[in-house]
């Protein structure tokens, strides 16, 4: 990696485009697999026995790990740019956020 | 001296705008030395036809930059400690994202003119026979102001801009920077017409916030911030103008 790139800031950068792409890539194919419960019901249940394999339960855990990267590195930018704040208020308010998410994401999956 | 002499790899780029290769040095070590030492001892004793720039030593005038394995420094305020490894080896090259004169020294005329593009003139908004506007040093607008004015142009920034090797119509930062400090200046008279650049394509919502400009600026100044101040105030005005 280039002198210059190798900081968080960038990294947040590249992962933010990198999962932008990824979801781009991903979400044509799932909206004409969710059309085809309209078109062509049979060829949707196939789909969905397809979905219970393993290798694509894997997948989809990194789908949900592109999303919450995409969101967070969203808000991250909007908070960099829009809110003027001091750098240290920022921190805090990320790292509770952080925290508020990690709790409520582990009742949630308790929950389910 | 009971000490025995240590030396630095030194690989410095040479070459001119149309091609050019890296050159080793066996250089000396000396304690306290900086980069710049190291680039005038070539020339002083290895290779007098080495061209590099430099002027006040001592990080004022900003002519000094350089890649310095593989990020922009001021090069006389850089320490070869802070950035030689234990394997003392060094590669020095001229600032990237400007094209190159000779050797190190890189054309700073693109640099320069989106300076001026973004405002860098100062347009008075009164006469000498005007009383002089009284500005309240703590005063938001100041405080913002203040807080850009000490960038000595040394193109660090520039060269640390993934988005301007993108796109070679983008400001950058030290530009963008500039705008942001006028248009908190109350004094200048023409803050409207610097608006409507920044605005523009190339303008401050080309910034991807990378923040390679803030990480590396020699003097910590955070061109980042200034570039997002324009964007909140261009955002508002968009949409005060659509309401
Ligand atoms: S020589 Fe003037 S800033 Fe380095």
């Amino acid at each position: 990696m280039r002198g210059h790139r190798n900081h968080p800031l960038w990294f947040a950068f590249l992962l933010h485009r990198l999962s932008g792409l990824g979801l781009a890539l991903f979400l044509p194919a799932h909206f004409w697999m969710l059309s085809m419960v309209l078109t062509n019901p049979e060829g949707f249940d196939g789909f969905a026995r397809w979905t219970d394999h393993p290798l694509v339960k894997f997948a989809e855990f990194g789908l949900v790990f592109l999303l919450a990267v995409h969101l967070f590195g969203g808000l991250r930018l909007l908070a960099l740019e829009f809110l003027p704040w001091p750098a240290r208020h920022k921190t805090l308010a990320a790292a509770s956020i952080a925290g508020a998410f990690l709790v409520s994401g582990a009742f949630f999956l308790n929950a389910v | 001296m009971s000490e025995q002499q240590e030396y630095l790899d030194v690989s410095v780029w040479r070459g001119d705008a149309s091609s050019g290769d890296y050159q080793s040095f066996r250089v000396p070590e000396y304690a306290s030395q900086t980069i710049l030492d190291v680039v005038s001892w070539i020339q002083q004793n290895a290779d007098p036809t080495l061209t590099y720039r430099f002027a006040c030593r001592v990080g004022m005038c900003g002519s000094c930059a350089m890649m310095v394995n593989g990020s922009p420094r001021w090069t006389c305020r850089t320490h070869v400690k802070k950035v030689a490894g234990k394997d003392r080896k060094l590669k020095i090259a001229p600032l990237r994202n400007l094209p190159v004169i000779k050797d190190l020294a890189a054309d700073m005329a693109p640099f320069f003119d989106k300076w001026v593009k973004a405002g860098g003139r100062h347009a008075p908004s009164a006469t000498r026979n005007d009383p002089i506007p009284q500005i309240k040093p703590e005063s938001a607008g100041r405080d913002a102001a203040n807080a850009g004015i000490e960038c000595i142009n040394c193109s660090v920034c520039y060269a640390a801009c993934d988005t301007v090797t993108g796109n070679p119509d983008y400001l950058g930062p030290a530009a963008l920077q500039r705008a942001w400090t006028i248009v908190n200046d109350e004094k200048h008279g023409n803050r409207d017409a610097v608006i409507e650049i920044v605005s523009a394509a190339g303008g401050c919502h080309n910034c991807h916030s990378m923040g390679s400009c803030t990480l590396h600026c020699p003097n910590d100044l955070d061109p980042m911030s200034a570039i997002a101040g324009l964007k909140r105030l261009t955002a508002r005005n968009f949409f005060k103008r659509g309401a």
